[in-house]
């Protein structure tokens, strides 16, 4: 894919929006177009957190398991959202396993290569530090509500 | 027609021409050690020669040295105690395999004559009535007890210790609602009663009663006692701008210090003569094929007040003082126009450990003055 | 003195219920069911407003309000969903076809859905909170044209507890209304959502200038919900939400569902979002 075809993708994607020409130039470098079938695995739990996802198009679940539950999915993430945070910090492994529930077509941000450039560029590191805090507070809230198990019988 | 004047020897006239209407007298009467309000059948049942003394926490009877009939204020009974009773059972239900069968209670309302309604009651009343009465949906009970009723009022001749009613603009004097006021005046000379009547049918009982019209010297004398019983009022509360003040301090810290010692009893919510909350309760007989539905009086002290399923919205001690406070002197405005507070007291004296309500509201006041004084400072 | 005239209108209390009869009983969930009612012999049929509730009495037991959630549409067949949280929707939940109980009703204000024409409609609802807006979304069905977007997001605690699970299929399978549904908790093979339903709203378009939303769950559901709402710019007076305290007569005088200077039952259940929001952030009121 071309790398101009990827920076209008990015561009268009709820993350990124408003994002400066010359920084989505840079974050297009790290970037590619992936596409995951109904069912197959995105990444599993331990594994060492290589990418970044931007998802286009389908839906992702986040699972993990417990010995007498099995599988479990804590949450899903849809189009226009993103998926993963483990490649920012150390010791960058995922904590979860992700799975695509249906066909999934996704950018991948290299995760290595987002640390450079955010180090070379730190109004860059910044920004997209904004962006994704944002993102994590909003999951942390939306945890929370999860956690207080509303529906059941005790509120 | 003018005010006339009843020797208090012919008091008990009142009491004959009442009966003679099949109406139930009800009227103040001493009983345990306090003033009740029941049915009574002549004028000597009248705590003759009684006063109460009260404060916070506090009720005692007292011996006066003279026989004044409503030398008084008033005691832990209100007049809803009769119009919207403590327990009434609604209907009882009957079932006979799969069919079920609701029958109404349809009580007989006795026709009520009420003796010695203070101003701060003849107020009460109409507050009770705006809720059961003049809403979407009309109470059977009390339109039973009430449609028919008469009240005989009594201005009142002496200030309790724990009456406000001069600040809530509901006493001592009676307003509007009476069908006969009295006022009792005793000199060195007489005993006697100065009389109005405030509807066509006091007229019409005045009629039939011995009396003479009143003239400047009863008149005044009638005045100046009830000018007196204002001037001699110990407490009072400030209602300006009341509704938004207790709005705005639902977060108050004084919630929490009022709970230190508030043992949410519900003492003030029975005593209340405007506190109109009641709950239902079924009972059964022992095959199920029989219930009764009972409604009776309820407190919103109680942690079953404001039970749904799973607990009680309101589980602090400081949450339920601040709904009821807040409730009398402030939703009530929202909900029905006018506060729901007369001033009677009732709430101050029977509390037992003496919370005070206008105490209260006094705190709260100065409390929002100061924070405000702050942040004018701060400014 | 006597009390006014008109103030002595009809003579029946309206405390005593009215005898309906179970035509149906289904099973929904583990602990939710649904009674189709009748009028008992000589009783007339209940008409409502999408959002009204009735008082359901079990005999010997007590009363419960319980919202219709049926088609305010077919006069003559009514409908409640229960959850069986108590002794008295335990009770309800013991009868079967052909059993009586007794109705009052029907009491409150009901969902704005004549107000909301030509805007956006937003339904949004939690667990057994669908039930008390079913009645809105047949009347905005019944009458699409008048709306703008149409969506309905759905949370539910699990996918086995998801109410109405066959109607809201069918209604997904509609190109003109979005249907959203998502779970706190499930198992891998759910191919739904998985997540609070707050987190269904990023994903629906609507003009937050000209939306309604109606909105029904659990009280901290609610409460973050309109939070969410009014920061993408919905007004709130467009919000509105249907409050549950405890209820005794259901006509004002009880006392017991007052809500800060509201009754739930004669000022409610549904309210909008800018007369009580001052009361959301306040405890225990």
């Amino acid at each position: 894919m071309k790398a101009e075809r990827i920076e209008s993708i990015l561009a268009t994607h709820p993350f990124f929006e408003g994002l400066a020409a010359e920084h989505l130039a840079v974050v297009a470098d790290c970037a590619t177009s992936v596409r995951f079938a109904a069912g197959e695995k995105i990444f599993h739990e331990g594994e060492e957190a290589q990418s970044f996802y931007l998802i286009r198009h389908g839906r992702v679940a986040i699972d993990t398991h417990a010995p007498q539950r099995g599988g479990l999915t804590v949450q899903t993430i849809g189009e226009g959202e993103i998926l993963g945070w483990s490649w920012m910090t150390p010791p960058y492994r995922w904590r979860f396993d992700a799975r695509a529930v249906d066909l999934v077509r996704a950018i991948a941000l290299d995760g290595r290569c987002l640390r450079e450039k955010c180090e070379a560029d730190h109004d860059l590191g910044y920004e997209l530090l904004k962006r994704l805090t944002l993102v994590i507070v909003r999951r942390l809230e939306a945890t929370r509500l999860q956690l207080l198990d509303i529906y059941g019988h005790q509120v | 027609m003018g005010s006339k004047q009843l020797e208090r020897s012919d008091l008990g006239a009142l009491f004959r021409e009442l009966a003679a209407e099949g109406r139930t007298i009800v009227g103040p009467t001493v009983r345990d050690g306090a003033i009740v309000y029941d049915e009574i059948a002549t004028d000597n049942d009248l705590p003759i020669g009684w006063i109460d003394e009260q404060s916070a926490g506090s009720y005692r009877l007292v011996r006066s040295g003279r026989d004044g009939c409503f030398d008084f204020v008033v005691g832990p009974h209100s007049w809803k105690r009769f119009l919207h009773p403590p327990q009434v059972r609604l209907w009882s239900a009957r079932r006979e395999g799969q069919r079920l069968a609701i029958e109404e209670a349809g009580h007989e309302s006795p026709r009520y004559a009420f003796i010695g309604v203070r101003g701060c009651e003849l107020e009460a009343i109409a507050r009770q009535d705006r809720i059961f009465l003049e809403g979407e949906y009309v109470d059977a009970t009390y339109r039973g007890n009430r449609q028919d009723s008469f009240l005989v009022a009594v201005n009142c001749g002496r200030a309790g210790g724990s009456c406000f009613c001069v600040s809530m603009g509901t006493g001592p004097r009676a307003g509007a609602g009476y069908d006969l006021a009295l006022t009792e005046v005793i000199d060195e000379q007489r005993h006697y009663f100065l009389i109005e009547a405030g509807s066509e049918s006091g007229r019409a009982l005045i009629d039939r009663l011995p009396v003479r019209e009143a003239g400047a010297v009863e008149l005044a004398a009638a005045s100046a006692r009830i000018e007196a019983t204002e001037a001699s009022m110990g407490r009072s509360m400030e209602t300006d701008g009341l509704r938004e003040l207790l709005q705005a301090r639902a977060t108050s810290a004084q919630w929490d210090e009022i709970a230190k010692r508030c043992l949410t009893c519900a003492n003030c919510t029975m005593v209340c003569p405007t506190c109109f909350c009641t709950t239902v309760e079924d009972v059964t007989d022992l095959t199920g094929d029989h219930a009764e539905r009972w409604r009776s009086w309820d407190s919103c002290f109680t942690m079953d007040f404001s039970w749904i399923h799973g607990g009680s919205v309101r589980p602090s001690a400081s949450a339920r003082y601040r709904h009821w406070m807040t409730h009398k002197l402030s939703s009530w405005i929202d909900q029905f126009g006018t506060s729901g507070c007369v001033g009677c007291g009732r709430c101050i004296t029977w509390c037992p450990v003496g919370i005070d309500i206008t105490e209260e509201v006094r705190i709260m006041r100065e409390a929002a003055d100061r924070e405000h004084a702050a942040e004018e400072g701060v400014q | 003195m006597a009390i006014r005239s008109e103030a002595t209108g009809s003579l029946s209390d309206p405390m005593t219920p009215r005898i309906f009869v179970v035509e149906r009983f289904r099973r929904e969930l583990h602990d939710t069911f649904t009674l189709e009612l009748t009028p008992g012999p000589g009783m007339a049929p209940i008409v409502y407003r999408p959002g009204q509730f009735n008082m359901l009495y079990a005999m010997g037991v007590g009363e419960a309000p319980i919202s219709i959630s049926g088609d305010p549409a077919q006069t003559g067949q009514l409908i409640h969903t229960i959850r069986s949280v108590g002794a008295v929707t335990e009770a309800l939940g013991r009868l079967r076809s052909g059993d009586a109980l007794g109705l009052r009703g029907p009491y409150g204000r009901p969902w704005p859905v004549e107000a909301a024409a030509g805007n956006d409609v937003l339904i949004i609802a939690g667990g057994i909170g669908l039930a008390p807006l079913r009645p809105a979304i047949y009347c905005l069905l019944a009458e699409r044209h008048r709306y703008g977007r149409v969506a309905l997001l759905y949370g539910a605690r699990s996918p086995r507890e998801i109410l109405y699970r066959r109607q809201l299929e069918r209604w997904r399978a509609r190109f003109d209304i979005e249907v959203e549904v998502t779970v706190d908790r499930a198992a891998p093979e759910w191919r739904g959502s998985v997540g609070v339903v707050t987190t269904l709203l990023p994903r629906v378009q609507f003009d937050p200038d000209h939306t309604t939303v109606m909105i029904c769950g659990p009280e901290v559901m609610m409460r973050h919900v309109a939070r969410d709402l009014i920061q993408r710019g919905v007004a709130e007076e467009q919000i509105h939400l249907s409050m549950e305290r405890n209820m005794k007569c259901a006509i004002g005088f009880c006392g017991h569902c007052q809500y800060g200077p509201k009754f739930i039952c004669r000022d409610g259940p549904v309210f909008d979002f800018h007369s009580i929001g001052g009361l959301f952030g306040v405890r225990e009121i």
